[in-house]
């Protein structure tokens, strides 16, 4: 059975509909970024005096960190999506999908795109959020294209996630399993991505962790867009070209499992 | 009509297929060298206490599991090496829910319609037309989740049928529904079978349900056939029906009179009267009764057995059918989804 566009469509569709009628879902996928960007937005940024050079011209914290709660809501709203997969399981669905003379790609795909649908809008409206706490955009690149290459990052941390949401789904039969594994998983992943403090003031071994981290690349390449290449790490095509890498890597992953799982 | 070979095969192949199927779980053999085959228009019937591989079966023929060895096929389409011809020629209801609650029942159709590529123009009416079918249109825009239980059971027929399937596989299909929603489903499968020529694979613990529509059964247990014929012949390979005759006392004479009665098989005496063969119980009474009363009998009472499924379930495999009540069933499935997880990551579609 081939990959169809239609077939994609179709499961994506009702990952749509589901995520629209459980609007509880979609507003808790917001109160922890919002969370975060209130209390570190607000409070830390009268602790700390600005980033960058203080001869140049400073961020402020919470503009500084806008671009990595951005992340961190794509990264949360994206791998919880893989227990999609767990509750159709449980709840019988999968087998009418795994039955239907439908491609096993085309299904990951149509859950992938799903499941990062609701993460990107999430993540947008916590940018959106971000002004409202007085959060500034100051790229150095032209305004447009950086909005541009801003989402491209975003979709692209949101399918790499996503994929490895499902991919660790395929492997884990119970809700409470995989919730256990992703929050062991994202944690580490969180604090390690340079989402909270330039990683320069990092300790050698912490930088190692984040170099390894490739979610890194994506609050790095979104701080390109947002703060402007001063406040970036790494070079923006560095940090797109690893993040298409293990987007790509995650998705084949995923793929793979899933066509594994009887 | 038939341009290529592989078409012609198809044709003349029967519905379904199974040589030598094994299925081993690590071990446990779930399925132990099945053999059968269906013909196409044919309700066949699995019958089978729970655990015996009922599923597991259909779990091969719908390509949901790969075999351990054998073969399977489905209108001459290799379960395994076609899974997708297979997946295209069959509806399935599986024995437990596979509806999405979240949706309602016309979305789960809908749904259903367009991964099964049912041509856009008639998803509409077919829709409405198996909802009406399954008493369940006016309730087509509710989200599932507030259906009942026979309703989302009558839901999941609609849905199988939804993309004309060659072969509907039916797994427990009135498992744990009322009465009267259980004829309900009865009439609905008879009807498919006769008005739409579908040929229905159906499995069920319940004997009257599988002597009510299958043409023929494969009584199953602990994985292999025990017994595969018609109701009817496998009723008369017990001899005929039962008949009981409580009497005080009865001499020589009299049993050998009651022996060439006509229609009587046999004659055995016992502690509290007579056990009587007979070929057909409610013919054959009466003229019992004459014999018995110009013998001078006095007969107490009277009981008729007529032989059911259940009692070719228990000569051919020892047992009765329900020995294992809910909790055995509960194990099982616990038992299933371990074996799912531990034979995950060898193979698959």
């Amino acid at each position: 059975m081939r990959v169809s566009s239609a077939d994609i469509y179709t499961i994506w569709l009702r990952e749509w509909k589901r995520l629209l009628r459980s609007r509880v879902r979609l507003i808790m996928s917001l109160a922890q970024p919002l969370l975060w960007l209130i209390l570190f937005g607000t409070v830390f940024d009268r602790m700390f005096s600005g980033i960058g050079d203080p001869a140049e011209e400073t961020i402020s914290y919470k503009s500084f960190i806008t671009p990595g709660i951005v992340a961190m809501t794509v990264l949360f709203g994206s791998i919880f999506a893989g227990i999609g997969i767990i509750f159709d399981r449980e709840f019988g669905f999968l087998k009418e999908i795994m039955v239907a003379p439908v491609s096993r790609t085309s299904i990951v795909w149509g859950k992938a795109l799903g499941g990062a649908t609701s993460a990107i809008i999430s993540g947008l409206v916590i940018l959106g959020l971000s002004t409202l706490i007085g959060a500034e955009f100051t790229p150095d690149i032209n305004v447009f294209l950086a909005a541009f290459l801003a989402v491209v990052i975003t979709v692209l941390i949101a399918l790499a996630y996503v994929n490895l949401g499902i991919a660790f789904a395929t492997r884990i039969d119970s809700m409470e399993g995989f919730q256990m594994v992703m929050n062991l998983l994202v944690m580490p992943m969180f604090f390690l991505s340079g989402a909270f403090y330039p990683v320069d003031l990092m300790p050698t071994w912490l930088q190692v962790g984040t170099y390894v981290n490739p979610l890194f690349y994506g609050v790095d390449g979104l701080r390109h867009c947002f703060n402007g290449t001063a406040a970036a790490a790494l070079p923006l095509g560095l940090d797109l070209v690893v993040l298409a890498g293990f987007t790509l890597l995650t998705a084949t992953v995923s793929i793979i499992l899933f066509k594994r799982m009887e | 009509m038939a341009p290529a070979g592989m078409e012609k095969d198809t044709m003349n192949a029967p519905a379904i297929l199974v040589r030598d199927l094994v299925k081993d779980f690590d071990g446990i053999m779930a399925v132990d060298g099945v053999s059968f085959e269906v013909g196409k228009g044919e309700v066949f019937g699995f019958l089978g206490p729970n655990g015996a591989g009922k599923t597991t079966t259909i779990s091969m023929l719908c390509t949901l599991l790969r075999p351990t060895k054998g073969t399977a096929q489905v209108w001459g389409y290799d379960a395994f090496h076609q899974p997708d011809q297979v997946r295209s020629s069959i509806g399935i209801v599986f024995q437990d829910p596979s509806v999405d609650e979240e949706l309602t029942g016309y979305e789960n159709m809908w749904f259903h319609a367009r991964l099964y590529k049912v041509d856009k123009n008639v998803i509409d009416p077919r829709i409405n037309g198996l909802l009406e079918m399954v008493e369940l249109l006016d309730r087509k825009d509710d989200l599932v989740k507030t259906y009942s239980g026979g309703m989302k059971r009558r839901l999941e027929i609609a849905r199988g049928l939804l993309h004309h399937p060659k072969v509907l596989f039916l797994d427990e299909p009135t498992l744990g529904l009322d009465p009267q929603t259980r004829r309900h489903i009865w009439a609905y499968i008879r009807n498919l079978n006769q008005k739409e020529g579908v040929t229905v694979f159906l499995t069920t613990h319940y004997m009257d349900e599988a002597d009510e529509l299958c043409g023929r059964i494969a009584i199953i247990d602990k994985g292999k056939i025990v017994a595969l014929d018609t109701p009817e012949k496998l009723k008369a390979s017990l001899g005929g029906d039962v008949v009981h005759l409580a009497i005080a006392e009865c001499t020589e004479g009299c049993i050998e009179a009651l022996r060439g009665v006509q229609g009587v098989h046999s004659v055995e005496p016992k502690e509290d009267g007579l056990i009587l063969v007979v070929e057909e119980g409610a013919v054959t009474i009466p003229l019992i009764f004459d014999t018995a009363k110009d013998h001078g009998l006095v007969v107490q009472s009277v009981t008729l057995k007529v032989p059911t499924l259940e009692d070719i379930f228990i000569k051919t495999t020892g047992h009765g059918i329900r020995d294992e009540k809910v909790e055995g069933r509960d194990q099982f499935r616990s038992k299933g989804r371990h074996y799912m997880k531990r034979s995950r990551g060898k193979g698959g579609h």
